[in-house]
């Protein structure tokens, strides 16, 4: 398998907080990495910094064949093509109220892309069939559940057919009982062989689905590889009393 | 009432109500939009983090809701042809009233696009958009619904206002209402009549801005 993308010494501060303290990782094509680890420990921020909503102060990030190496100073147009390698998934959806469910789909491809409208309408109905939503198009969000909003950002990230899709936290601020749906869809879009980033609380997802595991402490990633062994075999104290606290909380 | 009052009434109100029309309302409607348009790029300079381009802005509004409506038409009108720069009196009109609603519609423009989450943004960024779209496709629209209710009231409060043109000698309503008062000496009848004008012009706005909000509302939960 080749190798989609490649962090190297992500660092970055906010003020005297020193949130990523050289983050290294490398991630294959059609595979899912999951980012674990306690609040504050700089999963998101690592995850905003591969599509620079976030902007590190050193290290590079590459994906496919767009680099970008933060200590140079990269310019705005460098930003916007690392960018557009990716889609993005946001733990409070983030979906424009004032538009239905398709427009939300095909804003991106019609207005940024350029694609004809008519192929990318066909194409958005085609991701929300994926994601169990082709009645909704016409809907706006504020019809839909928590569950089923999610899984409209879901399609508006796919409809952008970008190479990564980045999920951070996509069901954390969900109903428990919405959850498993949104963890449905990503186990198919999964199979389907999209690559994925999702930044979780969610261990049994990992465990199932991801083929990566990364767990991050204090702006390092401490402790890496598959479930298998990260999850249910890790080697660092801080790893073993992280996943027993969310695994056995009480 | 009696006869006379009627008479002058009879007299008054056609001249009045061509004034409204003619005057009055193009006066509000040409200063509201151009003032909006002043506003928008005065709330973005303000929300700017370049200092070179929001503290020329601050400045502006603090000016303008700082100082009154009519001695800035007096300095346009009265004052500025001391420098040579002599101003027919509507045009004057139309840029103190356009000046005068940008610094107020500013700082709403300004509230509204702060009302609308930071998520907004980075999802339209995430899709690729740029500033400017984001801006337009996706805040704006948002922050649109918000600004309504405030800005009717810049707008009302607007056609009110017009009736100042008069002291510089715009023939809107309130001016033809005066010499037609000054006249007969029929001051209260005039100027009641006058009053019922802005009063329906009101209501009628008010009308406006309920189906305004009306047509937000469809994407919002209640």
């Amino acid at each position: 398998m080749n190798e989609l993308v490649s962090v190297k010494g992500l660092t970055k501060s906010f003020g005297d907080n020193h949130v990523l303290r050289g983050v290294h990782f490398a991630i294959s094509s059609s595979s899912v990495t999951t980012l674990i680890g306690p609040s504050g420990s700089g999963k998101t921020t690592v995850l905003r910094s591969l599509n620079s909503l976030e902007i590190p102060e050193a290290g590079i990030v590459r994906i496919d064949d767009v680099t970008v190496d933060f200590a140079a100073k990269p310019k705005a147009s460098q930003l916007k093509r690392l960018r557009d390698q990716s889609g993005m998934v946001f733990q409070a959806h983030n979906l424009f109220p004032h538009k239905t469910v398709i427009e939300n789909i095909v804003e991106g491809p019609v207005v940024v892309q350029k694609r004809p409208k008519e192929e990318a309408i066909a194409d958005g109905l085609k991701l929300l069939e994926r994601v169990g939503l082709g009645e909704k198009a016409d809907q706006y969000p504020f019809q839909l559940s928590g569950g089923q909003q999610q899984r409209v950002g879901i399609a508006r990230a796919l409809a952008l057919r970008p190479k990564v899709v980045l999920f951070d936290e996509p069901t954390s601020s969900l109903d428990p009982e919405l959850v498993g749906e949104v963890l449905a869809v990503m186990k198919d879009l999964a199979v389907d062989g999209w690559t994925m980033v999702v930044v979780t609380h969610e261990i049994r997802f990992a465990q199932q689905v991801a083929d990566q595991v990364l767990f991050m402490d204090g702006g390092v990633i401490l402790e890496s590889g598959p479930p298998a062994e990260v999850i249910a075999d890790p080697k660092h104290d801080r790893t073993k009393q992280f996943l027993k606290r969310i695994l056995d909380p009480i | 009432m009696n006869s006379t009052d009627w008479r002058l009434i009879q007299d008054n109100a056609w001249p009045m109500l061509e004034a409204l029309l003619r005057v009055t309302i193009p006066l509000t409607a040409l200063s509201f939009l151009l003032g909006l348009i002043l506003a928008l790029f005065v709330a973005l300079a303000r929300l700017s983090s370049r200092k070179y381009l929001s503290l020329p802005a601050r400045a502006f509004i603090s000016a303008v809701r700082g100082t009154p409506l009519l001695v800035q038409l007096s300095l346009i009108y009265y004052g500025l042809p001391q420098f040579g720069i002599q101003i027919d009196p509507f045009p004057s009109a139309v840029i103190a009233f356009s000046v005068n609603v940008a610094g107020y519609a500013a700082e709403v423009i300004r509230a509204s696009i702060l009302s609308i989450p930071k998520g907004q943004w980075e999802a339209g960024t995430t899709i690729g958009m740029d500033y400017g779209t984001t801006l337009r496709r996706i805040i704006l629209p948002q922050a649109s619904r918000t600004a309504v209710p405030p800005l009717s009231n810049t707008l009302i409060s607007l056609l009110k206002d017009t009736s100042l043109a008069s002291v510089i000698t715009v023939s809107e309503m309130f001016r033809i209402a005066q010499v037609a008062a000054a006249q007969s000496f029929q001051f209260f009848t005039l100027y009641l009549v006058a009053a019922v004008y802005y009063w329906v012009v009101c209501v009628a706005l008010s009308a406006g801005q309920n189906r305004l909000e009306a047509r937000f509302d469809r994407y919002v939960a209640r």
